[in-house]
């Protein structure tokens, strides 16, 4: 183990390092700053005019948090295939690889060791834009979003599926090759996501099954769409009150599904990474 | 492991990317405490083969094995040190922490580390420099800094790829000295290297590849060196020329003849030779045959610059 956590911390130094990892946090604080100005002026904005019912400023402020959450989820989505995208083909175009790799350790603690490391990098990244977000909606507003670890957990989920996919490219393809593919496939997942929406919307069977497939392909765009609808109470959910109450809300087969995609993935890189030549 | 199995065992080990043949068969078998010698042009497979040797590519075909176990084992790579010819690694670290985090992928720890590193780090010189960031090292320092690296583990059979190429005269010395003292710990060194005067003074033994695959051998300090022996003499007739003829190959370069003869014994009869043609002899100097010479000879048309 010993090995595996040294390759770990090399990584976490590595990740601090980053200009990206700053630019990231710089983005996130922006957005955050933005964000709790613009909570602040609509709940002014609701107990000033005493905005009509009880009901009316729930789901104004439900809305708001969950713009914020889809925000943040873009925002890890984002960083979770920019910052590990080149953490293994940089160090083996480099030759810092040849130096790992002929050392006593298995090529699977080399990946798994980035994976994890950019993983932490993640999920840290995720606690604190979403912590920002949640905790600014409950100051301005005293809303909690209903299930919002159950919802968090979904968004992690999503994110250690693009670690996982940028790591197991980045042990097979160039740098840019992967951040391609990688884009791609979550710009299936996006584009598969909507047509499935409204497909569900408009009652057309076979728009839903393209949207179906898409989501199979690539299931993480199906966890955010399930984290909404967790995140929100049921009534407004089931009458698509606002624009993140998906039409066809994934099943929970579909976290499995997620689930096992991403391990899939991951074995993929890992079998690569095995063969690969350095 | 008996002491005298081979650290080394390669036969017929191949290597080929996609239509290109890198290594052909090469077949090696390197004795404990032998500085090894792995010579040819660029492109001739020597990196290929190295890499082989060390699990970072896998063969096309043939057998290796290192250490008594099969090339590409863990538990044997254990007990290997490697620097690449350009040693790169996280450039944010310094010169004690890049050996901290080596020793540890070696899974050393501990106080042993702590004592390894701070003698490697003093025994390549870097002692004064161990705070300073590996970004700031010269391209001389960095390699020195990946010799300390590649010896923490203190390794059975250590392969140097071009270890001294970026070293002022001072740094090469330093890295012959640590050759011979690895040696003298039984310690196997191969050694990939252009510069060949350097290996005639530490190699005991070098392997000329071609093309993929060996095509001589070469014990040095053997005694089994040809000699050349310049020789100006004056009024040489063709008797002269004929006796030299009959004791070596004779070849007119420029100020006088060069012969080259098998070895030592001849030396006294050329002079013998000279005098009884009746010529008069000013100058007449044996000298080794250099392995510069030899690599020329051996790749023929591959010795054009590469």
């Amino acid at each position: 183990m010993r090995r595996f956590w040294t390759l770990v911390v090399l990584t976490l130094h590595e990740a601090a390092r980053r200009r990206i990892l700053v630019a990231a946090l710089l983005g996130a604080l922006a957005f955050l700053v933005l964000y709790g100005i613009g909570f602040h002026f609509v709940a002014k904005e609701a107990a000033a005019h005493n905005v009509a019912s009880a009901i009316q400023r729930r789901l104004i402020f439900t809305f708001f948090t969950l713009a914020g959450l889809y925000a943040t989820n873009f925002l890890v989505v984002l960083s979770a295939v920019l910052l590990p995208l080149d953490t293994l083909s940089g160090d083996i175009a480099s030759g810092v690889m040849q130096t790992l790799a002929a050392k006593p350790v298995r090529r699977s603690e080399i990946l798994l060791g980035k994976w994890f490391a950019y993983w932490l990098v993640c999920a840290g990244y995720l606690a604190l834009v979403a912590g920002g977000v949640l905790g600014i909606a409950w100051f301005h507003s005293g809303f909690v979003p209903p299930n919002a670890v159950a919802g968090l957990a979904l968004m992690l989920l999503e994110a250690t599926g693009f670690v996982s996919l940028s790591i197991a490219g980045g042990a097979r393809l160039t740098t840019v090759t992967n951040g391609v593919v990688a884009f791609a496939l979550y710009g299936l997942a996006f584009i598969g996501g909507w047509i499935e929406q409204i497909a569900a919307f408009a009652n057309n069977l076979p728009a839903r099954n393209v949207g179906t497939v898409a989501s199979l392909l690539v299931p993480t765009e199906a966890l955010w769409r399930l984290a909404a609808h967790l995140m929100q109470p049921r009534l407004m959910a089931e009458l698509h009150l606002t624009p993140f109450s998906p039409a066809a809300v994934p099943s929970a087969a579909m976290v499995w599904w997620a689930g096992g995609w991403t391990v899939v993935v991951l074995a993929w890189g890992l079998r690569g990474f095995a063969k690969r030549g350095l | 492991m008996s002491t005298n199995a081979a650290v080394v065992e390669t036969h017929g080990l191949r290597k080929r990317f996609g239509s290109k043949l890198a290594v052909a068969d090469l077949s090696l078998s390197l004795a404990p405490g032998e500085i090894f010698g792995f010579l040819g042009p660029n492109g001739a497979g020597k990196t290929t083969s190295l890499k082989m040797l060390l699990g970072l590519i896998e063969p096309s075909g043939g057998e290796g094995r290192l250490l008594g176990r099969p090339i590409g084992d863990r538990a044997a790579r254990a007990k290997v040190g490697f620097l690449p010819e350009h040693f790169r690694f996280q450039d944010w670290l310094t010169g004690r922490e890049l050996l901290r985090a080596h020793g540890r992928l070696y899974g050393l720890g501990g106080a042993d580390l702590e004592a390894r590193a701070e003698s490697l780090l003093a025994r390549v010189d870097l002692l004064d420099a161990a705070h300073v960031r590996l970004r700031d090292y010269s391209k001389g320092m960095q390699q020195r800094a990946g010799l300390a690296a590649s010896l923490l583990n203190d390794p059975q059979v250590v392969f140097l790829d071009e270890p001294t190429s970026g070293l002022d005269p001072l740094g090469r010395r330093l890295v012959r000295d640590l050759m011979h003292e690895l040696k003298g710990r039984g310690v196997t060194v191969f050694l990939n290297s252009h510069l060949l005067g350097e290996v005639e003074q530490t190699c005991d033994r070098v392997v000329f590849l071609k093309a993929g695959r060996v095509v001589r051998e070469h014990v040095l300090g053997g005694g089994d060196l040809a000699l050349d022996v310049e020789l100006r003499a004056e009024g040489l007739g063709p008797a002269g020329l004929e006796a030299l003829a009959r004791l070596g190959e004779v070849r007119d370069h420029g100020a006088g003849l060069l012969v080259r003869v098998p070895g030592p014994a001849a030396v006294p009869e050329i002079a013998r030779a000279v005098v009884a043609a009746g010529a008069k002899l000013h100058h007449l100097a044996a000298r080794r045959t250099s392995l510069e010479e030899m690599f020329l000879e051996v790749m023929g048309d591959e010795g054009r610059p590469g």
